[in-house]
């Protein structure tokens, strides 16, 4: 591969490879049952938690909007948290109750919402020492999005945690914080936590670079 | 790793393409107007990312000419195209091989049709082709896969604009902060530089990224030619004087 001569440090370093949109068809690629193709044994998917997971069993689920106030209906999206004492599990694994990782994606066939099944996560030490709210890290691809989206999801039920996270207080504009946070909703005995992700525009979510 | 002893080295955004490029339609509306929020001291939420040794893989799960075969029986339901290797090495920055690392691909058939419900290019399905594969990185940090190439195909941006051939790449590395997904095209094609999505990054050098080399040595003679696409994530460091 072809490298610049011209390299931004002492040491003679690679540039990284450079990103391209997942594009309209992610879906086969990373998330095949929603595509309605045949799957494998094992497929990474939305179900982070078993019912015999550790914690507090919830569901998050959202849309993503687009700068049009309209529905984006191909989004694939990734995400990573910690377990409800507040560790990443770093090794998935199917046979455990709980993997940290999970995907999920919007599609035109389900009401264009994407899930996770998962537990709440526990709070999480951040570089400085302080606590970090209970969070779950989300990356978005789509079509049209030329690098993913970092973002992170947190709960409306921790509002002193969240008033208090050295993260979310980065965050100039308090209106902005708003953005990133989950609302609680119960149905059928179900905790769900509500989050849509307006990609620009009117209550524009916020992202991270890190 | 759960400590935080570590980190990443930046992302250059003016290499990566920028979220509007208007060039590209779709990243008009899809393209965020505030400026991202950076994180200046990142914590183990993104220095940390899912170690996939465990996944359990089928056979041929890397293998695109048998994976999706129809026909069981000796030498049947093989899909139609050029049979190619594609293989690379994941390093970081540094050059240091990435590990037991996730490598995703998906992609068109040799007519650039692909097995999903919205596409509906007139160009036929294969009925031998998913177009799609995954595989872990070796010790050393190389993958491979066989495959078919895959055919450009037009789409709705432009009056007339086509893609060149690509597979899409999908790679975990490290942590959730190394993620990336991009597009390998192949040498010498020339809708490459035609390209709105290409054309999304500014400098021509991170295009050649991009691209896989033919590498006929790594092909097996009358019956495969090797295209080599090796990956680069962000560089790994060990933090040193961070605390007072």
């Amino acid at each position: 591969m072809k490298q610049p001569n011209s390299v931004p440090s002492s040491e003679l370093m690679l540039r990284e490879t450079a990103s391209q949109t997942a594009g309209p068809y992610v879906h086969i690629g990373l998330a095949l049952a929603a595509a309605g193709n045949p799957t494998r044994d094992e497929e990474i998917w939305n179900e982070m938690a078993r019912d015999d997971a550790e914690g507090k069993l919830i569901e998050v689920v959202g849309t993503v909007i687009d700068g049009n106030g309209d529905l984006v209906r191909d989004a694939f999206i990734e995400a990573w948290q910690a377990d409800s004492d507040g560790k990443y599990q770093l090794e998935y694994d199917q046979q455990k109750p709980f993997n940290s990782f999970g995907r999920t994606a919007t599609t035109f066939d389900n009401g264009s919402e994407w899930s996770l099944k998962t537990i709440k996560p526990g709070p999480v030490a951040h570089a400085s020492g302080q606590s970090m709210a209970p969070h779950i890290n989300l990356s978005i691809f789509a079509r049209g999005i030329n690098i993913q989206l970092q973002t992170r999801l947190y709960f409306d039920d921790e509002a002193d945690a969240n008033a208090k996270c050295p993260v979310l207080t980065r965050i100039e504009s308090p209106t902005r914080r708003q953005t990133l946070i989950a609302k609680r909703e119960e149905a059928d005995g179900k905790v769900i936590y509500r989050l849509d992700i307006r990609l620009q525009g009117e209550g524009e979510t916020v992202f991270f670079d890190f | 790793m759960q400590d935080d002893n570590k980190r990443f080295v930046a992302r250059d955004r003016n290499w990566h393409p920028p979220a509007y490029a208007p060039g590209y339609k779709t990243s008009v509306a899809r393209s965020p107007q505030q400026a991202l929020v950076s994180m200046q001291k990142p914590s183990v939420s993104e220095l940390s990312g899912p170690d996939f040794r465990a996944l359990r893989m089928g056979p041929h799960d890397n293998d695109l000419l048998l994976n999706f075969r129809q026909d069981q029986s000796q030498g049947q339901g093989l899909p139609q195209g050029e049979r190619i290797i594609m293989f690379g090495r994941v390093v970081d920055q540094f050059g240091k091989p990435v590990p037991h690392t996730l490598v995703e691909m998906w992609q068109a058939n040799a007519g650039g049709r692909y097995r999903h419900k919205n596409d509906n290019y007139l160009a036929p399905l294969d009925p031998n082709f998913g177009g799609v594969g995954r595989c872990l990185t070796d010790d050393q940090g190389w993958y491979r896969f066989r495959t078919i190439k895959p055919g450009p195909y037009p789409w709705p941006n432009d009056m007339n604009s086509w893609r060149p051939s690509h597979i899409h790449v999908s790679v975990m590395g490290p942590s959730i902060s190394t993620r990336l997904i991009t597009q390998m095209y192949f040498e010498g094609d020339p809708l490459i530089p035609l390209c709105p999505i290409v054309n999304t990054l500014k400098d021509p050098d991170a295009v050649e990224t991009m691209i896989g080399r033919l590498d006929l040595a790594r092909s097996n003679p009358m019956d495969c030619l090797a295209y080599r696409f090796d990956l680069v994530v962000r560089g790994e460091l060990q933090t040193f004087f961070e605390n007072q």
